[in-house]
């Protein structure tokens, strides 16, 4: 090849980079979305729990987008907190998202102290679901509720569900 | 075309279309390697072994094992322990092997620390060996998930939120990396995927890398001696044996390492027999349970230092928050050992023992990461938490203030 020939080598050069970039770039998004969650995963999304038989002071656990959901109804001796609290009725009750903020755990409800404790760096977590020792740097989440008479259907973001997050 | 004719031998009938002979000479027998070095050198070749053990015994199980969160439980406690023939050895070298392969790790990177093998001309081979590392670190992680146990499981949830804690976009991640809004189906699936496909022939690929480094560095030697290699060669190549400090890598160096390597074999042997246990947790005999965390969590042995690292910090500092710098700290402990080369300011290659500061500066290393690993599996409360917090903070020291220090003092008084 003569040196004149130089500017079509170029040429070549450059158009095989724009399009081995375009494709490239395609390729890549498409390998993203390949590991998204499926759509089935995401239309799995909904709970509904009837917070009407509990009892006082009484603590459960039930099971929302494969996460544990902690629920506590709140009795007498427990102060209410109106940035923490989902008031359903006039009873005012504690919904976190039962994994730990540091690393995601399950932390275990501790009846007699009231507290939720997590075994595997030593966190600690208050009734209301705040971080009171350890390395969580937050307290349990809130997961996204609708309040719809005495039941509680998670997933979806309600009115309460907003005024609680605006306020936290 | 080169000029082919008819073949004397079937040897030659090769030599004359792919070079056999050159091919042996440049891999084996004119691969020079020097003769003043001892059985510390033979781990690169014990765990070229290992490898090819895990590698075997992994294409056996694989044969039965099912990627699938219902099924992957009793596909390998049921069908490979005990339907299977001969499942359990399989099962059993595969599991003892991962395990012993990072304790040989941990030997051959160490020689190479107190012989100075990282640096002046050898950085690439240290490069190389680390990123080995790193990505045999992830090859184990994924690979302890598929049995799909309780400890699997928790191990998958952990190390994969610790992605959470990068800024903006670390909620998303997480989802992205699982596939699910937990670990679940999807994230058991990619894992698979990863464990037998993409790591190992990236695993193949570096290894090559690795053996390629110490071609023209070539490996170093009990003294930290420069060597001339090719006046050396040529000694020995015209019969002068003794004088020459060399020897070709085949028969004269494998011999040597085969010796090592039966008796490793049969140290190997002896645990796959009757200590597998050890490789084996207890919790990871019971399903998975998204419901309930085991109460006390931990990695593998060979994890127990960075995993101390990671909540060794424990209070905040200031505006920084304890769950991210012990996440900084963890991924800096990870990637540290790479700038090796950069640490050490001082060009002398000796071993440990005939440099006084570095020598101390070593065993010290070596005390910090087994006081990390002890403490690894220990409960994170009361003072346990402090031992883990000053010597998370005594191996940060360590690489990044200690040792420029001493090897900066050890070049000035060299001059
Ligand atoms: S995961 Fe709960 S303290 Fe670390």
């Amino acid at each position: 090849m003569s040196v004149q020939k130089q500017e079509r080598r170029d040429f070549i050069g450059m158009a095989f980079g724009a399009v081995a970039a375009v494709g490239g770039a395609f390729a890549l998004v498409g390998m993203k979305k390949s590991w998204d969650p499926l759509p089935s995963v995401k239309a799995a999304g909904f709970t509904t729990v009837d917070l009407s038989p509990m009892q006082p002071g009484e603590f459960r656990q039930v099971e929302w987008r494969k996460k544990p959901i902690f629920i506590i109804k709140k009795d007498e001796n427990m102060k209410a907190n109106p940035s923490r609290d989902v008031v359903v009725g006039n009873e005012n009750y504690i919904v976190t998202i039962g994994l730990c903020t540091h690393l995601g755990c399950i932390p275990s409800w501790s009846a007699s102290d009231k507290m939720f404790k997590c075994a595997c760096h030593g966190g600690e977590f208050n009734a209301d679901g705040m971080n009171v020792f350890g390395p969580p740097p937050r307290p349990l989440d809130i997961p996204p509720f609708k309040i719809d008479g005495t039941k509680l259907v998670l997933g979806e973001e309600g009115p309460e569900y907003k005024k609680l997050v605006a306020t936290a | 075309m080169a000029h082919i004719t008819k073949a004397t031998s079937v040897r030659d009938w090769f030599d004359q279309r792919i070079a056999l002979t050159k091919l042996w000479n440049v891999l084996a027998g004119q691969y020079w390697i020097p003769k003043n070095i001892n059985f510390l050198w033979a781990m690169g070749v014990v765990l070229t072994v290992l490898f090819t053990l895990l590698f075997i015994s992994g294409l056996l199980l694989l044969m039965y094992y099912k990627p699938d969160a219902n099924l992957a439980f009793d596909s390998v406690n049921y069908t490979i322990m005990k339907e299977v023939e001969y499942g359990w050895l399989w099962r059993h070298i595969h599991a003892v092997a991962a395990s012993v392969i990072f304790l040989i790790i941990y030997i051959h990177a160490f020689v190479g620390i107190y012989y100075g093998s990282y640096k002046k001309g050898r950085e690439m081979i240290w490069i190389s060996g680390m990123l080995l590392f790193l990505i045999f670190s992830a090859e184990a992680f994924s690979g302890y998930m598929l049995p799909w146990g309780q400890m699997s499981y928790w191990a998958a949830q952990v190390i994969t939120q610790l992605f959470g804690g990068i800024p903006f976009i670390g909620g998303a991640l997480v989802e992205w990396i699982r596939g699910d809004y937990a670990v679940s189906d999807p994230t058991l699936t990619r894992f698979f995927m990863l464990h037998v496909c993409l790591l190992p022939i990236v695993i193949i690929m570096v290894i090559g890398v690795h053996f390629y480094t110490l071609r023209i560095p070539h490996v170093n030697n009990l003294e930290g001696e420069e060597i001339d290699f090719e006046l050396e060669a040529e000694k020995y190549l015209k019969g002068d044996t003794v004088n020459s400090k060399v020897i070709p890598f085949w028969p004269g160096f494998l011999s040597k390492d085969f010796f090592y390597v039966s008796l490793f074999m049969i140290f190997f042997f002896y645990l796959v027999s009757f200590h597998f246990n050890f490789a084996m947790d207890p919790i990871n005999f019971d399903p998975a349970n998204a419901a309930k965390t085991p109460t006390h969590i931990y990695p593998e042995w060979y994890f127990l230092w960075q995993y101390e690292i990671l909540r060794g910090f424990f209070f905040d500092i200031g505006p920084l928050k304890a769950a991210d710098i012990g996440a900084l700290a963890m991924a800096f402990a990870g990637i540290s050992l790479f700038f090796m080369p950069l640490y050490d300011r001082s060009d002398v290659v000796a071993p440990a023992h005939k440099r006084k500061g570095f020598f101390i500066w070593f065993w010290l290393l070596i005390i910090d990461l087994i006081i990390l690993t002890v403490y690894g599996k220990l409960p994170p409360t009361g003072f346990n938490a402090w031992i883990g917090f000053f010597s998370s903070v005594g191996f940060l020291a360590l690489l990044l203030v200690v040792l420029p220090i001493i090897t900066i003092k050890e070049r000035k008084a060299n001059k």
